[in-house]
């Protein structure tokens, strides 16, 4: 069992301390600084999209101008500045044909976060070997989409949002703002107006994707907020695994991101999505860092469909990060497994709901925080049944893990029953890396910092288990890495 | 030359002076057995030696190999080869036993120079050590030390030391907690690690342990000092008189 060999080359963790704190020199093609109608228009001008996607826009711009800012997270947001934010950029070229036209200093960075996209190709032809395609978000725009041919034979539709505008304009029209309405909230309200681009999935009806489907977000350009709009549909009896991983380029200025994610299931479908995040959360006074205002959610609108959230969160400044089921089809689930590590200053405000409205929906909760140094972390979550959804079931673990006595870990679990069948179980503890544990693991000649990374991903062992492979290792070392400096 | 030598060791815990001037000299392939009643220091001296945080050496020496042991961390105590097998093993959540085991071999491994072992030669290495001391699969894949029967925890310490290979082994009160199946399982253990190059110092509260693992010495601790060193003999002598005599010596 891979997950289970935790934490490999541990004992490299020096040389790979912010390993993804460089940023690469590109031209970049940017519209001026600040956001008006004219931004707005620009945008979906150089998109070439079509008059109702601009109109959705408009109105999204229109209403987030007179929006307020969330409030109720325990984080204290800094007053953002939105007219000295950068709201389009993109690579100066056109979008390369292949991968040999990509710009081979991007293939480079690509190489330095571990993820040479040649080499996945050359991965692929290997018999057995797991393969996963990759959508490569650089800044703003795709600029280079493999296997694509493989998925096209089946059917599979897996591309850059605003290709899919293009090409698949009734299914983007049919389900775009159709699970996060722009006048969701003030983060997901700016992302519709503004969005540039993100991945769009659409699995056809019986369709079991062949392979992990991957998105490498990535940070570039100084002051450039990212808003990606991902959208995924699983059509009847589908299947398909997402895996999303971030990393950002080292940056004094604090950059925003607020992405937006949807998910449908129809029938019978099933959706599992993973995200490892790892933004530059700052250095260990707090200066700088991702500020990550994230709307992700989930919509089972068909029977028996299941939609499965597992994230591993380590980096941002401060994350702000929901991701959410609703329940609708009878008999549908929805599950959030989550690790959030917040270390020296980060804070996190991150969970999820579940809204029950099927009968006989279950869903289940595992969360699992760690907190060191002087950070925060609020596990925040929703668990609503409402009157028809009888027979409904919850499960929800939060279990909060200190490392340190100048660092805090909340949990703010909210349960509403209208349904008297309902049955809802909630479990949460919190604990300590106690001094016996540490002095076992050195008498047994394993350093400070691999013990602490041992022990925090025992802890979180529920959760990686849920990661697939691809995903599992990477993920393993993160941990370690984010905890560095957090003992002695 | 001696492979461990303690000489006038003290030491304080919390401010209160528990080890009043060890004096020790085991040689290379050497059973010592420490013996005395609760509260001489016994478990004291194994943590001292084992570099636990909040243990003050505050006078003496210990050479082990011909280095100071003291001015070593505790993990490079470990990688230099001392092994304490300890009295309450701790639990670590949702590590697997097999997982644990590799990051310490390994640790040793790469402080001596020596290459890593890869997953599967790993645990191929630890199938065959598990085998030899009778230790199912299941216990391999299991958390370490959680839900396990005193006895088990105490054969994974055994089962930790011969994948580790120490030098210099140190049983604090493994018979501690023990049946007599479980208590002959573990010494088996240990017998089978005993060589002309790996030096046990056996703690104990009864003599019971060293009818199975034959010490070539044993020490009576008490107040804090050794007060009567002698042959396998002695620990005899000690089951039938008791402590009393030494604690008014001490006194």
């Amino acid at each position: 069992m891979a997950t289970t060999d935790t934490v490999e080359r541990v004992s490299a963790l020096e040389a790979e301390k912010y390993r993804y704190g460089f940023s690469t020199d590109i031209e970049m093609d940017f519209a001026p600084k600040g956001l008006n109608e004219d931004i707005v228009r620009l945008i979906s001008a150089k998109k070439e999209e079509p008059e109702w996607l601009l109109e959705w826009r408009l109105k999204a711009f229109a209403l987030w101008q007179d929006m307020p800012e969330p409030g109720w997270q325990k984080p204290d947001v800094p007053q953002i500045d939105y007219q000295d934010v950068y709201y389009y950029a993109a690579p100066k070229k056109d979008g390369p044909k292949s991968l040999d036209e990509v710009d081979p200093k991007l293939l480079e960075t690509y190489a330095k976060l571990g993820i040479p996209l040649k080499e996945q190709e050359v991965l692929a032809g290997v018999e057995g070997a797991p393969r996963v395609a990759v959508d490569a978000v650089f800044d703003s725009v795709s600029v280079a989409t493999t296997y694509r041919k493989e998925l096209e034979s089946h059917g599979i539709v897996f591309c850059s949002i605003s290709e899919a505008v293009k090409t698949h304009p009734d299914l983007v029209k049919k389900y775009l703002g159709s699970v996060v309405p722009y006048s969701d909230n003030k983060h997901a309200c700016l992302n519709a107006a503004v969005f540039t681009d993100g991945s769009f999935v659409y699995i056809p009806k019986g369709v079991k994707c062949p392979m992990e489907l991957s998105t490498y977000f990535r940070i570039n350009a100084q002051e450039t907020g990212q808003f990606e709009r991902t959208l995924i549909i699983a059509d009847e009896g589908s299947y398909v695994s997402y895996l999303e991983g971030c990393t950002a380029p080292m940056r004094d200025e604090n950059q925003l991101h607020a992405a937006v994610v949807e998910l449908i299931t129809l029938d019978d479908a099933e959706i599992k999505y993973s995200t490892v995040q790892n933004w530059y959360p700052g250095d260990v006074n707090g200066k700088g860092g991702i500020f990550n205002f994230v709307t992700k959610r989930g919509a089972c609108r068909g029977r028996n469909s299941k939609i499965s959230w597992t994230q591993v969160e380590t980096g941002s400044a401060i994350t702000w990060k929901y991701p959410s089921c609703i329940l609708q089809g009878d008999n549908s689930v929805g599950e959030f497994y989550s690790v959030a590590i917040t270390n020296n200053c980060q804070q996190a405000d991150t969970g999820t709901k579940m809204i029950h409205i099927g009968k006989n929906t279950r869903s289940r909760i595992i969360s699992k925080g760690i907190s060191a140094g002087r950070a925060d972390q609020t596990y925040r979550g929703l668990v609503r049944v409402l009157p028809n959804a009888s027979g409904a079931r919850n499960f929800t673990q939060c279990d909060s893990l200190l490392i340190g006595d100048k660092c805090g870990a909340h949990t703010i679990p909210y349960i509403e029953s209208r349904n008297p069948t309902a049955q809802l179980e909630h479990e949460a503890t919190t604990s300590r890396i106690s001094e016996d544990q540490l002095f076992y693991c050195l008498s047994r000649g394993i350093g400070e910092e691999e013990a602490v990374a041992l022990i925090v991903n025992g802890f979180c062992k529920e959760v990686m288990q849920t990661l697939p492979m691809e995903f599992a290792v990477e993920a393993q070392k993160l941990i370690g890495i984010s905890l560095e400096g957090s003992v002695g | 030359m001696s492979l461990l030598k303690i000489e006038n060791l003290s030491a304080t815990v919390g401010g209160t002076e528990i080890l009043k001037g060890i004096n020790l000299d085991i040689q290379p392939g050497e059973v010592h057995a420490i013996m005395g009643p609760n509260g001489s220091g016994k478990s004291t001296l194994s943590y001292v030696l084992a570099g636990r945080p909040g243990y003050e050496v505050t006078g003496g020496s210990v050479t082990y190999q011909g280095k100071n042991l003291l001015e070593m961390a505790p993990e490079e105590r470990a990688c230099e080869g001392v092994f304490l097998a300890f009295q309450y093993p701790v639990e670590l959540p949702g590590v697997a036993n097999t997982t644990f085991l590799k990051h310490a071999l390994n640790a040793r491994r790469k402080h001596q120079g020596e290459a890593e072992l890869d997953a599967l030669e790993f645990v191929k290495a630890l199938r065959k050590k598990a085998k030899e001391l009778n230790i199912p699969d299941d216990m391999l894949k299991r958390p370490v030390n959680v839900g396990f029967s005193g006895g088990e925890k105490k054969r994974n310490e055994t089962l930790q030391m011969a994948i580790l290979e120490p030098r210099m082994a140190i049983l604090d009160e493994t018979d501690s907690g023990l049946d007599i199946d479980a208590l002959k399982l573990v010494s088996d253990g240990v017998n089978a690690l005993r060589s002309a190059d790996r030096s046990f110092l056996v703690i104990t509260h009864y003599q019971r342990l060293l009818d199975y693992i034959v010490p070539d010495k044993v020490h009576v601790l008490s107040a804090g000092r050794i007060v009567k060193t002698g042959g396998k003999e002695l620990a005899q002598e000690l089951e039938k008189t008791g402590y009393a005599a030494y604690e008014d010596e001490a006194a």
